[in-house]
């Protein structure tokens, strides 16, 4: 058995500067399916991201398709270069990210498998476990493709080590341009602060909050904590924050060490994309408010006059 | 142009479900059901496309039991003017649901075909995209933005740091994201309308599509649960606690 792993990576300004933490997620799930790991990195000028992903513990090889058609990861034009690499390879995983989740399903669909969402844990080589209905049950799905095509829920996974690997590095020639899409332009969210789904420990926001003004008090706690700052769905769609700041099954699903939730009441969304966290912490005037029920810390207190003290302490 | 809506009858989302004791799915007997969200905005959007011109048709298509019609007369009473039944009684993988939108997008030739990112039961985001390759279109997923110009349709996408637009080639596929619109509700008149509105039934044998699928799915379980934990009474104590007992700070 080999595994394609099809790396996600990581851009500052125009350079791409390495590989995303949830491709060393999904590294550990093939480990846990076994046998030969090769990782795709498909893009334009992604030496260093080559590089990167030559390190990674476990990995044999590093498939790089250098071209202007797979710059921007448009699926129309990366997809078909998966597929033509997939005949030799027993599964095709990926992270469950905005691009492995836009890629992978156009490959499955025309290698005729069905694909395998989000997946938590491997049980066999054929046999997995994913969340279905927001998490609220478990499902295990056996596959029967000849080539299995997974994504990898990083959570659900402890990253392997970036370092320490010394794979081979071969290029793929082949140019998939479809043309049938371009890229237009993109408004990136522009922070300091770590990333969301890699922080180990997330500050979030919900509907409590009141206005986006206010979650300035989220920020200057996350600074002090080296915390993500999130946000529930409903401090979303009220407009406080963007939508990349939302924790939840339909936004980013998080298991940091420590999850600090504000004002957040706990709808069965917000909980499908946090409950995982090692630590919960929810502060909540709502002394009923049913995040209290997973929070292993529960909070009673006005939020405006908490999170400064707490902030003041930590 | 014309515009395709495809729409799934799922759980309400307010509904709390429960694993079956055999442990072979969720119970849906008795079980309020609804639009799946995404599939909501979807609809609102085709409809906003044709109250600005851009839309000459909406056909709304769902693959579903019979009484999936609910679901198609809440988007013909919403805007769309006729709706397509696949009737199929039993749950479908996205590979074989894609396979036999492919097949209502080859009859109907649509100019653009709107879908949710994600049916809220199976949670599965593929059914768009596998639609998108199949049909060899261009696809823009997790839309918040979506605007026609000429023969091109520009895309923003909600991706994971931020905002991606993408130009795509007519025809093309659309999957929704939540900021995309705020779906309106039907008004009465609308729905007493909708009652007269065409809708047809489809089977799959009758599209010649085959639904056999690679997944089978062995058990389904309860989550693991996660216990309440302690109440604090101050911040002072909550510090103390992450510091000396959690170990987290």
């Amino acid at each position: 058995m080999t595994i394609l792993v099809i790396a996600d990576y990581v851009t500052e300004g125009q350079v791409n500067t390495g590989v995303a933490p949830s491709t060393l997620n999904t590294v550990a799930a093939a480990q846990k399916i076994g046998g030969d790991i090769h990782v795709l990195v498909a893009g334009v000028q992604v030496d260093s991201v080559a590089q990167a992903a030559a390190k990674i513990a476990g990995v044999s090889k590093v498939l790089v398709a250098d071209n202007a058609a797979y710059a921007h990861q448009l699926p129309e034009n990366v997809a078909p270069l998966i597929v033509e690499l997939a005949s030799g390879y027993s599964h095709v995983l990926s992270a469950a990210t905005a691009n492995g989740k836009n890629i992978l399903p156009r490959v499955a669909a025309v290698l005729d498998v069905d694909q395998i969402s989000e997946i938590i844990s491997v049980e066999s080589p054929d046999t997995f476990k994913r969340p279905i209905y927001a998490g609220n049950a478990i499902a295990t799905v056996q596959s029967s493709a000849a080539i299995k095509v997974i994504t990898v829920r990083a959570t659900g996974f402890d990253a392997v080590a970036a370092e320490g690997g010394s794979a081979t590095v071969e290029a793929v020639g082949a140019a998939h341009d479809t043309g049938k899409s371009s890229f237009v332009g993109e408004e990136l969210a522009k922070s300091d602060r770590p990333e969301l789904t890699a922080a180990k420990i997330v500050v979030s926001g919900g509907r409590g909050m009141q206005n986006g003004d206010n979650f300035k008090h989220l920020y200057t706690l996350a600074d002090k904590l080296g915390a993500a700052v999130g946000a529930s769905r409903a401090a979303v769609d009220a407009g406080f924050v963007p939508n990349d700041m939302q924790v939840g099954q339909t936004g980013k699903i998080v298991a940091p060490q420590l999850y600090i939730a504000v004002g957040i009441s706990g709808a069965i969304q917000h909980l499908a994309g946090m409950k995982d966290s090692k630590v919960i912490v929810a502060i909540n005037k709502d002394e009923e408010a049913p995040i209290f029920q997973v929070a292993d810390y529960g909070l009673v207190a006005d939020l405006f006059e908490a999170v400064p003290e707490l902030e003041k302490l930590v | 142009m014309k515009v395709l809506v495809a729409v799934k009858r799922v759980v309400d989302y307010n509904v709390k479900v429960r694993v079956k004791a055999d442990n072979s799915g969720v119970d849906l007997a008795n079980v309020k059901m609804s639009m799946n969200p995404f599939c909501e905005i979807a609809v609102e959007e085709a409809v906003r496309l044709k109250e600005k011109g851009i839309a000459s048709e909406i056909v709304v298509v769902t693959i579903g039991p019979a009484t999936a019609q609910e679901q198609l007369r809440t988007a013909l009473a919403l805007g769309a003017d006729r709706a397509i039944l696949v009737e199929h009684a039993e749950e479908l993988n996205a590979l074989a649901v894609a396979k036999l939108l492919k097949a209502v997008v080859d009859k109907e030739q649509p100019q653009l075909v709107i879908l949710g990112k994600q049916a809220i039961d199976s949670d599965n985001n593929q059914t768009g995209q596998m639609l998108a390759a199949l049909s060899g279109y261009a696809q823009g997923t997790f839309a918040s933005k979506v605007e026609v110009a000429g023969d091109k349709l520009n895309v923003t996408r909600e991706v994971d740091d931020g905002l991606q637009t993408v130009g795509l080639t007519l025809p093309a596929i659309v999957t929704t994201d939540l900021r995309l619109n705020e779906p309106r509700y039907a008004s009465l008149p609308n729905i007493m309308k909708a009652k007269k509105k065409p809708l047809e039934s489809l089977t799959p044998e009758a599209l010649g599509v085959s639904l056999t699928s690679t997944n089978k799915t062995l058990k389904v379980e309860a989550p693991a649960t996660r216990s309440a934990g302690v109440k604090v009474k101050s911040v002072a104590e909550l510090v103390e606690k992450l510091k000396n007992e959690a170990k987290v700070i």
